[in-house]
């Protein structure tokens, strides 16, 4: 799950990571309070689910309260394309108004989990508001890393090392040992997946904040954290990507004309590729779970038909102990209920294959049966044309 | 001989009183799975189907002789359940459960370390020696006793794989699901490794999907080390970037994890990668001396 910066950075220091005085505002009226109360030179920052917001309009410097409320003005509302956004962009509908800070130097931090080890990875780096992917490509010994034990946490040491690996100035170590240990228990006790200061600051009067701010979350830890689970915004989430989530279907939307249900991650994707190698393009991913039952499948047929984009569908479960006759029972009625007109191939696995096909073929819908995947694939790309 | 599960794999099933742990129990016992003992927490003393269940995995172990344990238990307790079972000092865990959060199996992992427990899972369909012994949630029936390994991060793309390799005649020495999660026990190139000791495996199927290295790192041992020939297929050509394709660990980020690197990679050391998930058995076919 993903959250705004002002979110993040509320979380963050909540562990006690600095961040810069500032709040959110949804209105150019609470924009100028904010700022207001700030006084002197503020930031006013979009707030949206993607980076890239400086170079496209969405990261502007005010001088009083009045310029902050005019920019705001201008940002609320407006569509936000960024590289991160795809061409149909953002619309932001809430901002960050922050003090305005006199930056000597900008640096990267960052955690993630590291798959290979599986463990925590802390990153550093003295290129600071750089994407860390071009750092990585480019100059990847300029990436300092600390994986972090479990079993005893983050430690001084491994601080100590990223500090100086910066070349922080002596006086400034203590107080980074500090901020990087708080970025850690905020990492670690939030159950995230992602946690980056992008750029990490260092004033000019000597102290450490975290200017910019980005937390993902693991989804399979959300339910041990109501607080965060509040914190997820419908409104940057794909509509239909929403209704399917809410009928626990895991479903991703993309840009092609062939529709597809299949049960399980790893086939689902495999169906996508076997759509695209017989000549279509996929419109969706959708796993429907390993088991599919009725409700599943009738489910699934009506948020794959939401998309006026689909021309065909293609149904692929491999059931295993599943019994066939079921779920074509459920297919049948699904698409009865829901008056499916879009030709329908299905491809069926598992227990009582027969007598599962035979339900499809004596429905008297729009079906074609495949009794395997590359016989699905042709039947498909057959009746989806191009 | 297979590996990892055999005839003489004697079976403790953790979750045992729950509907899939109950489920899953009989339709092992009903492929020829020696399930020895079953626990639950409150439920030591009675029974299911004849297995005796047991309150603790130390317990059943000591009463049992189990040597493997499946795990059927709520994400939320998940992690317990395996260091419960590493703890009683059981060599093979096979854990079923999906969604486990991955901090807890960081934890998990960091305990393992130095520990002689092999964790396969989470978030997997489990192992399969056919016609010897099933531990999972994997369709018993599509598999037949032969000689080619199968390796995967999927569920129902493993049976797909499988059931092409049936349909061909060609049989299965043991199949395992590694699991579709970023943090997991038993990855490829142990898996590799294993099947590449065993005398009665001739060749390997290996399925991958895009997200994390795992591939490229099966990629570097076959280049190194296989001794048998590898057929692959990786899944998610078509999966736009930053985006979890349903398995947690399936997400290709910050350019990294695409099954474009992935297939160069294994094409590279001499597998050979099927085009379409349709014929992965065929690649196999021919590929087989």
């Amino acid at each position: 799950m993903k959250i705004h910066e002002y979110q993040a950075k509320q979380i963050l220091s909540r562990f006690g990571v600095t961040v810069p005085r500032g709040d959110v505002a949804y209105t150019p009226e609470e924009a100028r309070g904010v700022a207001e109360k700030l006084g002197g030179t503020v930031v006013v920052k979009a707030q949206i689910h993607a980076g890239g917001r400086g170079k496209a309009g969405g990261v502007k410097v005010a001088k009083d309260a009045k310029e902050a409320e005019r920019l705001a003005h201008e940002m609320l509302g407006k569509t936000l394309i960024t590289p991160q956004t795809g061409a149909e962009g953002r619309v932001v509908r809430r901002i960050l108004v922050e003090e305005g800070l006199d930056i000597a130097r900008e640096l990267y931090l960052g955690m993630v989990i590291d798959r290979a080890t599986a463990r925590p990875v802390m990153m550093a780096s003295s290129e600071g508001g750089v994407e860390i992917e071009v750092v990585a490509a480019e100059h990847p010994e300029k990436i300092l890393k600390e994986h972090i034990d479990p079993s005893v946490g983050f430690q001084s040491f491994e601080a100590r090392n990223l500090a100086f690996g910066l070349r922080l100035d002596g006086a400034l170590v203590g107080e980074a040992t500090r901020f990087l240990s708080a970025l850690y228990r905020a990492f670690e006790a939030s159950d995230a997946s992602l946690a980056e200061i992008n750029p990490l600051v260092i004033t000019r009067d000597g102290r450490i904040l975290a200017l910019d701010a980005k937390m993902n979350f693991d989804d399979n830890a959300l339910y041990r954290h109501k607080d965060i689970r509040e914190l997820r915004d419908l409104d940057e989430e794909d509509p239909l990507e929403v209704k399917a989530s809410s009928y626990n279907l895991n479903y991703i939307r993309l840009e092609g004309s062939v529709g597809c249900m299949v049960n399980g991650a790893g086939l689902a994707m495999a169906t996508m590729d076997l759509i695209q190698y017989a000549g279509g393009s996929p419109a969706n991913f959708l796993d429907v779970g390993g088991g599919a039952n009725e409700e599943q499948v009738r489910r699934g047929f009506e948020i794959i038909l939401s998309d006026p984009h689909v021309r065909a569908v293609l149904v692929n479960i491999f059931g295993g102990i599943m019994r066939c006759d079921i779920v074509a029972n459920g297919v049948v009625a699904a698409a009865r209920t829901l008056g499916v007109k879009v030709p329908v191939v299905v491809r069926l696995e598992g227990t009582n294959v027969e007598l599962g096909q035979q339900i499809l073929r004596e429905s008297g819908l729009n079906f074609a049966v495949a009794s395997d995947m590359k016989e699905a694939a042709e039947k498909i790309v057959a009746r989806a044309g191009n | 001989m297979a590996i990892l599960v055999n005839e003489n794999t004697r079976l403790l099933v953790q979750g045992i009183t729950g509907r899939e742990g109950m489920f899953h129990t009989q339709q092992a016992v009903a492929y020829g799975t020696k399930v020895v003992a079953g626990m639950t927490p409150g439920k030591g003393g009675t029974s299911v189907d004849g297995i005796p269940v047991y309150n603790t995995v130390r317990e059943a172990r000591e009463k049992t002789g189990a040597n493997a344990s499946v795990i059927f238990v709520p994400p939320a307790f998940a992690a317990d359940a395996i260091l419960e079972a590493a703890d009683a000092g059981i060599p093979l865990v096979v854990a079923i459960t999906e969604g486990i959060p991955t901090i807890d199996m960081i934890r998990v992992a960091a305990f393992l370390r130095g520990r002689s427990t092999r964790l396969i899972g989470p978030n997997c369909p489990g192992i399969i020696s056919p016609g010897k012994c099933k531990i999972g949630i994997m369709p018993g029936r599509i598999h037949m006793p032969g000689h080619v390994g199968v390796v995967s991060r999927s569920g129902t793309l493993t049976y797909e794989a499988v059931g092409q390799l049936t349909a061909l005649g060609i049989g299965q020495s043991t199949c395992i699901g590694i699991g579709g999660d970023p943090i997991i026990g038993t990855n490829f190139v142990d898996a590799l490794r294993l099947f590449n000791d065993d005398p009665e495996t001739c060749g390997v199927v290996l399925i991958g999907e895009i997200g994390g290295t795992a591939e490229e790192e099966a990629a570097a041992f076959v280049k190194a080390n296989m001794k048998k020939p590898v057929a692959g297929f990786i899944a998610g050509r078509t999966a736009p970037p930053g985006r979890r394709m349903g398995h947690a660990g399936a997400i290709i980020s910050g350019g990294k994890g695409t099954a474009k690197d992935k297939i160069a990679a294994l094409e590279a050391a001499g597998a050979a990668v099927a085009e379409s998930p349709a014929l992965i058995g065929e690649t196999m076919k021919r590929i087989l001396t």
